[in-house]
């Protein structure tokens, strides 16, 4: 279903590197970087198509390209080539400069972690009340009951129990039932390795891509993948203390600026987990494959929180100034 | 056993597993060969705090964490690359 629009994609991206119509010189002409139902990424040259998934919000999406492009974002998230996106058969597509990622064989340790880290501080720092448009709500939650309807849907499997235990007991915003706690702060949504790319390639300095989960929200969520890794034995101690020090060197508001950080990050972390285990069984399910050793070591995870009371969350500042936030997908009624 | 000073009796005794024998009569103490030195070894483990159990600093860490005991998944996906680190999954 996500190849459909792959030609079509494929032509966009080759006219936006080439709008007078000139003939394509390139030396790497074009190339497929990603395509999932959760978006099609055609690069050419130094432009970089992305369809997003089917059934995005073109109102809330256009916001999220707004802020974007906004100076205050400048620096932390990469700028669209682009503000608006248009319209392709079915899709909405962006158009984006062209930045390299991490290598998928480098080694955790030479990971960007302590850049990772600064930019979420810093996007968590924005002073939302000042961009001159409204936010929609960080995507978080939403992500994570999407992947239990799709672990619920995959059928029996032997490690489902633990993951539903673990998801039954979380607090109900974690599960996207009911509003997230305040302070909200200007989340990415959806952070991982992936979500770093240099620009310009190869030399630049790093930046957050992929904004579709981008909005208001709880900021320990944006800490919370790498914080599930670190809680599975996925990731190293050294690695997660880098990530943690620099967050909080960069004044990074989603947990206290010293001492134990985990009060905060419990539930997210927990939630990431569940997410995490929830989505590799259904898509070893699907593909009729076993789970491999790290979505092992999260569903584990999942089955030691069993004995572990949830961590009562505290907001970790006073609620600052208010921000507005557009309703979520599907509601009506007016920003707030 | 008789006391090499005074030929009483002597008693053994047990103090923090070390056998030791005391005169009766004049209380003096016999030590057998190596038992001053476990004694002195048994006094040092007292006096020092025990080692910390692992190298690195106890980071914080969730009571659900992973408490493998030494190297997690991450000791092999040292040597994998990122894998599931770059994904949304």
């Amino acid at each position: 279903m996500a190849t459909d629009v792959l030609p079509a994609l494929t032509a966009r991206v080759r006219s936006a590197a080439h709008p007078a119509a000139a003939p394509c010189v390139c030396a790497e002409p074009g190339a497929v970087l990603a395509d999932r139902a959760d978006g099609t990424v055609v690069r050419h040259g130094d432009v970089v198509a992305k369809a997003h998934a089917p059934g995005t919000d073109a109102a809330q999406l256009a916001l999220r390209m707004a802020a974007a492009d906004h100076p205050a974002l400048d620096g932390v998230l990469l700028a669209p080539l682009h503000p608006d996106a248009a319209a392709l058969h079915d899709r909405l597509v962006t158009l984006w400069p062209h930045g390299s990622p991490l290598a998928p064989d480098t080694d955790p340790e030479r990971a960007p972690w302590e850049d990772a880290a600064a930019l979420l501080a810093r996007l968590h720092r924005v002073d939302t009340s000042r961009l001159p448009f409204p936010l929609p709500l960080m995507r978080g939650p939403v992500k994570a009951a999407r992947a239990l309807a799709r672990l619920r849907a995959a059928g029996p499997h032997p490690g489902a129990a633990p993951v539903l235990r673990a998801w039954a007991v979380l607090p109900a915003w974690a599960r996207d039932e009911a509003p997230m706690p305040s302070p909200w702060r200007l989340c990415h949504g959806d952070l991982h390795l992936g979500q770093l790319v240099r620009s310009p390639a190869g030399t630049g300095p790093w930046r957050l891509i992929d904004v579709d989960d981008l909005g208001l929200g709880a900021a320990a969520w944006d800490l919370a993948r790498p914080a599930a890794w670190f809680a599975a034995g996925v990731v190293g101690p050294a690695e997660w203390a880098r990530f943690l020090a620099a967050y909080r060197a960069a004044g990074g508001p989603a947990v206290p600026a010293g001492g134990d950080p985990w009060p905060a990050l419990d539930v997210p972390a927990r939630a990431l987990s569940v997410q995490i285990a929830a989505l590799a069984i259904a898509k070893a399910s699907a593909a009729c494959r076993g789970l491999d050793e790290v979505e092992e070591a999260m569903i584990d995870a999942c089955a030691r929180m069993a004995e572990v009371p949830v961590v009562a969350q505290e907001p970790v500042r006073p609620t600052g100034a208010m921000t507005r936030a557009v309703p979520k997908e599907g509601e009506t009624g007016a920003a707030k | 056993m008789q006391c090499p000073k005074c030929h009483a009796p002597m008693n053994t005794y047990n103090r923090n597993g070390v056998q030791i024998e005391q005169c009766s009569g004049c209380r003096g103490i016999f030590l057998d060969y190596g038992e001053l030195e476990a004694l002195t070894r048994v006094e040092a483990q007292w006096a020092q705090p025990a080692p910390p159990p692992q190298a690195y600093p106890a980071a914080p860490a969730p009571a659900w964490g992973h408490h493998g005991g030494g190297h997690g998944h991450y000791g092999h996906q040292r040597h994998r690359g990122l894998g599931h680190l770059l994904f949304s999954s």
